[in-house]
C-alpha cells in the first residue's frame, strides 16, 4: 500500500497542503474527493514525483520513498492520467507507449514489429479496437485516455491515479472504464480516483478521502457514508465573509441570454455549454458558482463573442438583439470581460501602467483623429490609480512588475474607462492577496450601486456569498439551479453543483 | 534607491545601439583618417537610406511579431513598375487610348502597388492563418517572377534627368535619398508613438490575445502594418532605381536579411511588443559604417559578411542577457 504522512507543501508561502496524511490500499478504489482548490491536485503531484519539495514522508509498500522527478515515479511504479493527457498528438499511438523506452533490435534499430505486436496487446486489455499505428490526433479523448492507461499498464504501474477521468467522455465510455478499472483492482493494482461526480464514486470507489482546504478532514470506507453527509464533509462549515444580504429587488433586465449552446472543440457532439438563459438586470450582481469544468468560463467566454464558430443562442442588451461575434462587437455592445488569466488574457505585460488601461478608449483621446493626446491619457491614468488604489511606482512601470491584485485592477481600470453596461468577472480575486481582495468586493458592489450588471464567476463559494444578489449555479454546461442569495448556502451550491443524475 | 539605479538601467538600454554605434565611428576614427569626414558620413548615410526605409517598415511587421520577407522582391517589383509606366505610360490600344505619368505618378503607383502587395500579405496572413515567415515566403517568390515577367528579364533604363534626381541628386548639401528615409523614419516614429495604431501593434506583439480580449481587431491593424511595409519597400526600390537609373529585374535580393539585421541590432524583439523605429535606424546606419569602414580599411568583402553575422549575434546575445535581468 501507499501511505503519505503529514504531507505539507507550501508554494511561495501560501500553504496548498497542510499535514495531510493518506492510505491507499491496493485492490481498491481510493476515491479522493473536495471542492476546487481543495489541494487534491497538489497532492498527486507530490505523490508522482512532479512537485519534489515538500515536507512529510511517503511509504511505497513500507519502503520510504522520495521521488526525484516524474520519470522517478514512474520508474517505482505510480502512473498518473492527467485531466490534459500527456500524448504526442503526431505520434501513433505505439510510438506514444514506448515514448522514451522505445525497444532496439540487435541492429540497434526499432524494433517496430515487436512494439506494434506488444501495443497490439495492452489495446486489447483496454477494449481499443485500434491500429497501433493510429496517430493519436485522430482519437476521441476517451479513446486517448485508454492510450494512456495502456501506457500505465505497459510499465507495469502498481498505482495508477486518474484525475476526473469521466469529465470529457461518453456514457458508453465510462462503461468500458470501469471494466478496466475493475481488472485493474482483481489485478492487485492501487486505484487512486478523483472525481466530481458522487455518482460514480458510490458507484465505483472502496474508500474514500476528503480534503479541504489543503488538510485531510475524513476518509473511510464508501459503504459506511452517504451522499449527504459526504457533500457536508466537503463543504465543511466555513466562516463567511459578512454575506450579501439586501432585499433590493431587481427587475430591470438588462442582459438577457436565451438558449446559449457552446460545442465542444474535442468532443463531437457534446456540448461545454449546455441550453443556458438568464437574465441580468441593472445593478444586480450574479454570482456564477460551478465546479471545474462545469461551463461558466465559456459561458461568459460565449457571451463576450470569443467563439462564434462553435456557439449558438441569443443575447440581448436592454431589450436590443445584438449579434456577439467579436469581443470588439461585446464592447460596443456595452459587454466587458475581466478574463480569468490576467497574464495571458487581460494585460501585455511588457508595456506600462499606462498603455493597459488606455487601450480601450484611445480612440477618445485622439486630437483631431489623429495623434493621443498625451496630457489627457496622463490624467486618465492617474485618476484610475488613485480610484482604484493602484500601488505602482509610476505609470510608466511595466505592468509585470506590480503584483497580482495589482495586475487586476489595471485589468479592472481599462473596462471601467470605457463605462461598462455588463461586467464578466471570471475568477476575479485568483491569486490575489488578502488586502487587494476586499477592494476590489468594495469596487465591484459600488459598480453595482450605479447601474451595471455584474457576473462574478468564482470557484469560491464565500466571495460568491459575499457578492451576489443572485445565485446561479452551473453543473456540466447547465444551469442547474438559480437562487436568491437568501436561500444560497455552502451545501445548496455544491448540491447544485455535483453531478448526481 | 533601487528606482533609480533602475531608470539609470533602462536608460542606458535604450540608448544601447547608439552606444555602439558612436563606439564603431571613434574606433574607425582611429584607425583610419579618411572615415571621420562629411563627405564620407553623408556616403553612408545615401548608402544606407534604402536599408532604412525597408528596415522601418519591417519594425513595425517585427513589433506585431511578424515577419516579412517579400520586402526585397517588392522593392524590385515595385521599381520596374515604375520605369515601365515612367517610359511607356500605359497604352490601351482598343479605346486608342494612352496615359502617360509624371514623376509624382509613378512614385504614387510604385507605392500603391507596394501596399497592395503588402495589404496581400497581411490578409493570407490572418484571413487563412498562415504563419507570416510562410506567406511572405510565397510573396518573396511571386513578387520576383512578376518582376522577371514585367520587364521580361531585361533592365529598364534611361528614365530620365527628373526621375534621377530621386536616387542622385541633392538637397541643403545632403542626398535626397537621405531626406527620403529621414521622412519615412519621422512618419513611422510619430506612428509607433503618437497614435493608436502604434499602440494597437505594441499590444498585439506583447499579447495578442490581451489584444484581442481588449477589442482590437487584431486582422485589420496586421493588414495596416504589411500594407506599410510594403509601401516602405516600395520607396526604397524607387531609390534604388533612380540611382542606378535603371530597373533591374534581380534588385533588392536579399534585402530582406539586411533589414532583419538592422531591426535585430536595433534591440527589437523578434518576438514582438518591444522595440523602436530609432532603434532599427541606429542598427542600419551600424551596418552601413561597419561595411564602409571595412572597406577603408581595405578588409576582404568575405570577411565583411563574416563580420556583419557576428554583429547580429553579439546583439541578440546583448538584448538576451538584458531581457533575462528584468
Amino acid at each position: 500500500m501507499l501511505v503519505a504522512k503529514n504531507i505539507t507543501k507550501k508554494f511561495s508561502g501560501v500553504i496548498a497542503l497542510h499535514n495531510v496524511s493518506l492510505e491507499l490500499y491496493p485492490g481498491e478504489v481510493n476515491a479522493i474527493v473536495g471542492e476546487n482548490g481543495a489541494g487534491k491536485s497538489t497532492l498527486m503531484k507530490v505523490l508522482s514525483g512532479v512537485h519534489t519539495q515538500y515536507d512529510g514522508d511517503i511509504f511505497f509498500y513500507g519502503e520510504k520513498v522520495r521521488f526525484g522527478s516524474a520519470k522517478d515515479a514512474e520508474r517505482a511504479g505510480i502512473a498518473i492520467i492527467h485531466q490534459e493527457l500527456n500524448l504526442v498528438p503526431q505520434l501513433t499511438i505505439a510510438e506514444n507507449i514506448f515514448l522514451g523506452r522505445e525497444l532496439v533490435s540487435t541492429w540497434g534499430t526499432l524494433d517496430k514489429t515487436q512494439m506494434r505486436h506488444q501495443t497490439k496487446k495492452l489495446l486489447q486489455r483496454v477494449n481499443l479496437e485500434m491500429s497501433p499505428d493510429t496517430v493519436i490526433a485522430a482519437l476521441k479523448v476517451g479513446q486517448q485516455q485508454l492510450v494512456e492507461i495502456a501506457k500505465a499498464l505497459y510499465t507495469n504501474a502498481e498505482v495508477i491515479i486518474m484525475d476526473e477521468p469521466t469529465s470529457a467522455i461518453t456514457d458508453k465510455e465510462v462503461d468500458n472504464l470501469f471494466t478496466i478499472i475493475d481488472e485493474l483492482k482483481a489485478e492487485g493494482k492501487i486505484v487512486v480516483y478523483i472525481s466530481h461526480k458522487l455518482k460514480e464514486l458510490f458507484l465505483k470507489a472502496d474508500r474514500y478521502t476528503v480534503l479541504r482546504d489543503g488538510a485531510t478532514i475524513a476518509s473511510g470506507k464508501m459503504k459506511d457514508i452517504g451522499q449527504e453527509e459526504l457533500i457536508e464533509k466537503m463543504a465543511g462549515r466555513k466562516v463567511v465573509i459578512e454575506k450579501n444580504v439586501s432585499d433590493v429587488i431587481y427587475n430591470d433586465p438588462l442582459l438577457e441570454v436565451k438558449n446559449v449552446y457552446l460545442k465542444n472543440k474535442e468532443n463531437a457532439g457534446s456540448h461545454l455549454v449546455n441550453n443556458a438563459s438568464f437574465t441580468l438586470h441593472k445593478g444586480e450582481i450574479l454570482g456564477l458558482y460551478g465546479l471545474m469544468g462545469a461551463g461558466r468560463t465559456e459561458l461568459i467566454e460565449t457571451i463576450f463573442g470569443l467563439h462564434p464558430k462553435r456557439s449558438s443562442g441569443s443575447i440581448a442588451v436592454e431589450g436590443e438583439q445584438k449579434k456577439i461575434r467579436t469581443p470588439a462587437r461585446a464592447i460596443a455592445s456595452g459587454i466587458m470581460l475581466v478574463p480569468e488569466d490576467r497574464k495571458l488574457q487581460g494585460l501585455c505585460l511588457d508595456l506600462g501602467v499606462r498603455p493597459n488601461i488606455s487601450i480601450t478608449v484611445l480612440k477618445q483621446l485622439e486630437d483631431g483623429g489623429l495623434f493621443l493626446n498625451r496630457k489627457r491619457e496622463s490624467d486618465l491614468t492617474t485618476g484610475y490609480i488613485k480610484q482604484l488604489n493602484i500601488k505602482t511606482a509610476s505609470q510608466e512601470t511595466l505592468s509585470k512588475k506590480l503584483s497580482g491584485g495589482n495586475q487586476q485592477k489595471i485589468v479592472i481600470a481599462k473596462w471601467l474607462a470605457k463605462n461598462p453596461k455588463v461586467l464578466l468577472l471570471d475568477e476575479p480575486t485568483r491569486g490575489i492577496d488578502v488586502g487587494a481582495k476586499s477592494e476590489i468586493y468594495k469596487l465591484i458592489k459600488e459598480l453595482a450601486a450605479t447601474g451595471v450588471g455584474i457576473v462574478v464567476v468564482s470557484s469560491e463559494i464565500p466571495e460568491i456569498l459575499a457578492l451576489a444578489n443572485r445565485v446561479l449555479v452551473m453543473c456540466e454546461g447547465e444551469i442547474a439551479a438559480s437562487m436568491p442569495i437568501a436561500e444560497a448556502s455552502e451545501a445548496a451550491m455544491l448540491t447544485h453543483a455535483i453531478h448526481k443524475n | 534607491m533601487i528606482a533609480i539605479n533602475n531608470s539609470y538601467k533602462q536608460r542606458i538600454k535604450s540608448l544601447q545601439s547608439l552606444i555602439a554605434l558612436v563606439l564603431l565611428c571613434l574606433v574607425l576614427t582611429v584607425l583610419t583618417d579618411k572615415f571621420f569626414t562629411a563627405d564620407n558620413g553623408l556616403n553612408v548615410l545615401r548608402q544606407t537610406a534604402v536599408n532604412i526605409c525597408i528596415a522601418t517598415g519591417m519594425t513595425l511587421v517585427v513589433l506585431t511579431a511578424g515577419i516579412d520577407l517579400s520586402v526585397g522582391s517588392i522593392l524590385a517589383l515595385c521599381g520596374a513598375v515604375a520605369a515601365g509606366l515612367l517610359k511607356n505610360g500605359i497604352a490601351i490600344p482598343a479605346v486608342d487610348t494612352y496615359i502617360g505619368f509624371t514623376v509624382l505618378g509613378v512614385v504614387l503607383a510604385a507605392m500603391i502597388v507596394g501596399a497592395l502587395l503588402g495589404w496581400f500579405n497581411g490578409l493570407v496572413i490572418t484571413r487563412f492563418n498562415v504563419p507570416p515567415f510562410v506567406a511572405t515566403l510565397a510573396m518573396l517568390t511571386i513578387a520576383r517572377g512578376f518582376t522577371m515577367l514585367y520587364t521580361k528579364g531585361q533592365p529598364i533604363s534611361n528614365l530620365g534627368p527628373q526621375f534621377a534626381f530621386i536616387g542622385a541628386g541633392s538637397f541643403l548639401g545632403v542626398p535626397v535619398p537621405v531626406w527620403i528615409a529621414a521622412v519615412v523614419v519621422l512618419i513611422a516614429v510619430c506612428i509607433t508613438r503618437q497614435t493608436r495604431l502604434g499602440r494597437y501593434i505594441y499590444a498585439i506583439g506583447g499579447n495578442e490575445t490581451a489584444a484581442r480580449f481588449s477589442g482590437i481587431r487584431i486582422s485589420n491593424i496586421k493588414m495596416i502594418v504589411y500594407a506599410l511595409a510594403g509601401a516602405m519597400a516600395a520607396i526604397g526600390g524607387i531609390i534604388v532605381t533612380s540611382r542606378l537609373d535603371s530597373a533591374q529585374p534581380n534588385a533588392g535580393t536579399s534585402y530582406e536579411l539586411d533589414a532583419i539585421a538592422a531591426v535585430v541590432i536595433g534591440g527589437t524583439s523578434l518576438s514582438g511588443g518591444r522595440g523602436s523605429i530609432w532603434g532599427t535606424v541606429m542598427g542600419a546606419i551600424i551596418i552601413g559604417v561597419l561595411n564602409n569602414g571595412l572597406v577603408l580599411l581595405n578588409v576582404s568583402p568575405f570577411w565583411q559578411q563574416v563580420v556583419k553575422g557576428c554583429v547580429i549575434l553579439l546583439a541578440v546575445i546583448i538584448d538576451k542577457a538584458n531581457a533575462k535581468q528584468d
